[in-house]
């Protein structure tokens, strides 16, 4: 297979506006005869579906939740980045676009990036133009604060919520498009399968989630914006609904899978406190700026924290990096969070969690100006938890937040399959082996509301796409395949609840395939997925019937493509023979413990080809070489 | 690990929308303080799909009361005891060994229930679609900073802006009348510079929309601002207010 990433040539700063140039338009009162779906409604398929229909495309949007505005993007708290130079601290294109090459550790398309760093301004101005609140300053001008990762002021905030704000612009902008007619909206819907016909996308199977009806709908050409994988490991910062399911049955039709193990892992979250826990809540990054991280020196030391004296205390980050401290990259703090929990000296109930101390800084400061700076996050923790972090350490741990890998794509956001257009954190595209704070929602936003409303057009004027029915035999085959899945998971009539495996499943994948890996692990964690594969459709019990209300039967769904994924997600993880971001093999770091790259073997992104699965998952693997014509590719250091 | 406690339930149980409904009795002994309320929730569920029962339906996805999605009546409060606070984000450490818990979904004309805990909130979707929004195509934006707004009117905006769309609003209302949540988006929309050419046609238009899904009118209660999650004040109401009236007066077809 020839992965073509179909960059277009010439200088990096011309590339997209001369893509712009070539790509072929469909006339205005041809895109009323065109049908688009798009599936998902985050910041990527809410932006894209309403601009989409605003162009005259007429398009139909598909959620899971009960309405447009609950999808996940919601959550997204720090900001969005744009190298809009407001500050005037020579902030540019440029910077961003390197800022964010070099966050992936180098794992990303030159090209991409690039792209996303022009486009970060006219997500600004639109979002500005809908009524989006960002923080202004007194002047009547927007507001910017700095994040990790860079070292100029270019993050657009709201608060704590500007996901929640960006979000309901978009949602806002399509439903101003369902008023209009040209969006048919349908929530409370998951897709289950794609259609193809003569080789291109050309339909979905999705089921109602109300009344469990299988139901068949056609279009020219279907963007996917489901999001991200993260909810594989069972406890992560994801929504609860967030899955995979969509983009696994598109992987089952021929769609490449790229990098599925590139994982972020957030080191500030409040700890599991037992069984029962169904997820984990995300403490903002900024505490590391006053808190302190430490365990006590001595193993299974159970005295109260206040009572243990300085001498006896182990700050990590402090002693093993004492340039950046605290303030060391989150999969760096994350994994050293990990290794002493390893080594025993974990705290809390569980014994995974380390202490996030504010005592100094309180004594520093004074209790005032640590509640101006943090107030709201210390009342969630202890509304939580029920400590209060003013008087006894914080206690934390890391969690699974985000993934990079997705669907490939090539430069048009379109996967290998023709009319699959994949956008948001559901593709690869832009963020490498690790993604930067306050890049997510610029991604999100640039595919849906600057990319993909050009690139469609492109693919739509080019291709021949003749009408099809939803009784055409491919139609008929892709729903019977949904049905089949759906009556498979209710007969297997077995003793272990769906929840159970997901739970298992989890702690494999945290245990094997999470923030530090080795090969050993890998192999073995390949082992226990395929065992836990088989033993989920011997044993497990799915309640209720289809044709209703049945969250059990939506959840053994996803579970059973988890169940997949997570082999792929090993097996990518044991074929990257080096450490990059985010992934971290044990077998390749530094001597300060650092991700240490192998860029002569494994610059290249790893796309995967479904081929089965037999009791153990067939995958073929194709590499797209990523060539650097731009930038230098360096080592990174914390010390 | 903490010690654990008996709680005793009554949830509303409702086979399908046309389907009559009725409260029952569950005993969990296994419940722990550091537990979420649709923790609690979600043990029972396992213990009910291991004893070959249907679990009880409900709404939710973030659970970390941001995407508005739960929405439980708990002893005939929206959203149970705890101010500014969703159900998720509610913790069993509010309760005591033995209480009873009253679980209700949020009733209303205009929400139908689906299943059991499940209502269908789309008319608030619709309200949205008559006119919350400021109709600006992607790519047509100006410049964003050429639009200077008072920081003080922009903190107010957000203030609104913050709904979550959960509804507690409604349900807590003895009018069912859905002002608040429509009140909210008016109060930040039309508080923008961007948002005044359209003012008086989304005031007209949304308001039209809520008395048509079948909310009742408000009468002042204010049980809304007392249940909301985020904090909405009421004073979006009275602004909704004086902006139809003004819209009706100066021409804006109702």
């Amino acid at each position: 297979m020839n992965l073509d990433s179909k960059v277009p040539s010439g200088p990096l700063e011309e590339k997209w506006s001369k893509h712009l140039n070539d790509i072929k338009l469909v006339a205005p009162n041809n895109k009323r005869k065109h049908n688009v779906i798009v599936v998902g409604t985050g910041l990527a398929g809410g932006s894209a579906a309403a601009s989409l229909a605003e162009l005259g495309y007429n398009v139909k949007s598909f959620c899971i939740q009960d309405s447009a505005r609950r999808a996940h993007s919601i959550a997204a708290q720090g900001g969005i980045n744009a190298a809009k130079n407001y500050p005037n601290d020579g902030d540019n294109i440029w910077r961003l676009f390197y800022d964010t090459i070099k966050g992936g550790d180098y794992r990303s398309r030159e090209a991409n990036v690039y792209r996303l760093a022009q486009i970060s301004n006219e997500i600004i101005d639109q979002a500005v133009a809908q009524g989006v609140p960002f923080a202004r300053e007194y002047g009547g001008l927007l507001a910017n604060r700095s994040f990790g990762g860079a070292q100029v002021s270019r993050t657009f905030y709201a608060r704590g919520q500007t996901g929640q704000q960006l979000l309901l612009g978009a949602y806002q902008a399509m439903m101003r498009q369902v008023h209009e007619g040209k969006i048919e909206y349908y929530p409370r819907h998951e897709m289950l399968d794609l259609v193809l016909i003569d080789g291109k996308a050309r339909g979905i199977i999705t089921r109602d989630l109300v009344s469990g009806e299988i139901k068949r709908w056609m279009a020219d050409a279907v963007v996917l914006c489901t999001g991200g994988y993260g909810n594989i490991f069972y406890l992560s910062t994801n929504a609860k609904n967030s899955n995979v399911t969509a983009a696994w049955r598109c992987h089952k039709r021929g769609a490449l899978f790229a990098n599925p193990c590139y994982v972020q892992i957030h080191p500030t979250c409040i700890p599991v406190s037992g069984d029962y826990q169904s997820k984990l809540t995300l403490m903002s990054e900024s505490l590391r700026n006053d808190g302190r991280v430490w365990v006590p020196r001595k193993k299974g030391d159970n005295r109260p924290p206040n009572q243990i004296p300085d001498d006896e205390r182990y700050y990590y980050l402090e002693e093993k990096y004492p340039s950046f401290g605290n303030l060391v990259p989150r999969d760096v703090a994350s994994r050293n969070a990990k290794i002493v929990c390893d080594e025993g000296m974990g705290v809390g109930p569980t014994g995974y969690a380390v202490y996030l101390d504010f005592r100094d800084a309180i004594k520093r400061q004074g209790v005032k100006t640590i509640s101006e700076k943090y107030g709201n996050l210390f009342d969630m923790y202890e509304n939580i938890t029920g400590d209060n972090p003013y008087e006894v350490p914080m206690r934390i741990f890391p969690a699974v937040h985000y993934t990079m890998g997705g669907l490939w794509v090539d430069y048009n956001l379109m996967s290998n399959i023709p009319g699959l257009f994949v956008a948001g954190e559901a593709n690869f595209s832009d963020h490498g082996a690790n993604r930067l704070g306050a890049s997510a929602l610029m991604q999100g936003l640039a595919d849906g509301y600057f990319i993909i409303p050009y690139t469609i057009g492109d693919y739509i004027a080019g291709n021949e796409l003749p009408e099809v029915k939803t009784n055409h035999e491919a139609f008929d085959e892709a729903a019977q395949n949904a049905q089949q899945h759906i009556d498979k998971l209710l007969n297997v009539k077995g003793e272990k609840s769906v929840v159970e495996f997901h739970r298992e499943l989890g702690k494999i994948m945290w245990d094997k395939v999470g923030i530090a890996r080795n090969a050993e692990g890998l192999k073995e964690a390949i082992v226990q997925i395929r065992a836990l594969r088989d033993e989920f459709w011997q044993n497990v019990r799915v309640p209720g019937d289809q044709a209703n209300y049945n969250k059990y039967l939506e959840f053994a769904g996803r579970v059973a493509d988890f169940l997949e994924l997570g082999e792929l997600m090993a097996q990518d993880a044991l074929n990257r023979d080096e450490s990059a971001g985010c992934h971290l093999r044990e077998e390749h770091q530094t001597s300060e413990g650092e991700a240490l790259r192998n860029d002569e073997e494994y610059s290249f992104v790893s796309a995967w080809e479904y081929q089965g699965v037999n009791g153990q998952l067939q995958e073929q693997l194709h590499k797209e070489n990523l060539e650097f014509e731009f930038v230098e590719l360096k080592q990174r250091s914390y010390k | 690990m903490a010690d654990t406690f008996t709680i005793h339930l009554k949830i509303w149980r409702q086979a399908g929308p046309d389907q009559p409904g009725k409260l029952v009795d569950y005993t969990l002994d296994n419940v722990n303080e550091h537990m979420s309320f649709l923790e609690m929730l979600d043990v029972l569920n396992e213990q009910l799909v291991a004893e070959g029962k249907e679990p009880v339906e409900f709404d939710y996805d973030c659970r970390e009361g941001i995407c508005g999605s739960c929405n439980l009546m708990i002893n005939g409060q929206a959203h149970g005891p705890k101010a500014l606070t969703c159900t998720c984000q509610l913790h069993m450490r509010n309760y005591s060994d033995g209480d009873t818990i009253v679980v209700e979904p949020f009733r209303a004309r205009a929400f139908p229930v689906i299943k059991d805990l499940v209502v269908d909130r789309s008319a608030l979707d619709r309200i949205i679609q008559a006119g919350g929004y400021i109709s600006v195509k992607t790519g047509s934006a100006p410049e964003a900073n050429s639009i200077p707004v008072d920081k003080a009117v922009s903190d107010k905006a957000f203030d609104y802006a913050t709904c979550i769309g959960c509804g507690a609003c409604v349900a807590a209302c003895p009018n069912s009348s859905a002002s608040l949540f429509t009140g909210a988006k008016l109060a930040h929309l039309n508080r923008f510079p961007q948002g005044e050419p359209e003012r008086r046609k989304r005031t007209v238009a949304m308001v039209e929309q809520m008395d048509a899904e079948g909310f009742g009118d408000c009468s002042n209660f204010a049980e809304c601002e007392a249940v909301c999650p985020v904090g909405i004040s009421i004073s979006a109401i009275a602004e909704m207010r004086r902006d139809y009236m003004k819209a009706l007066v100066a021409g804006e077809e109702a």
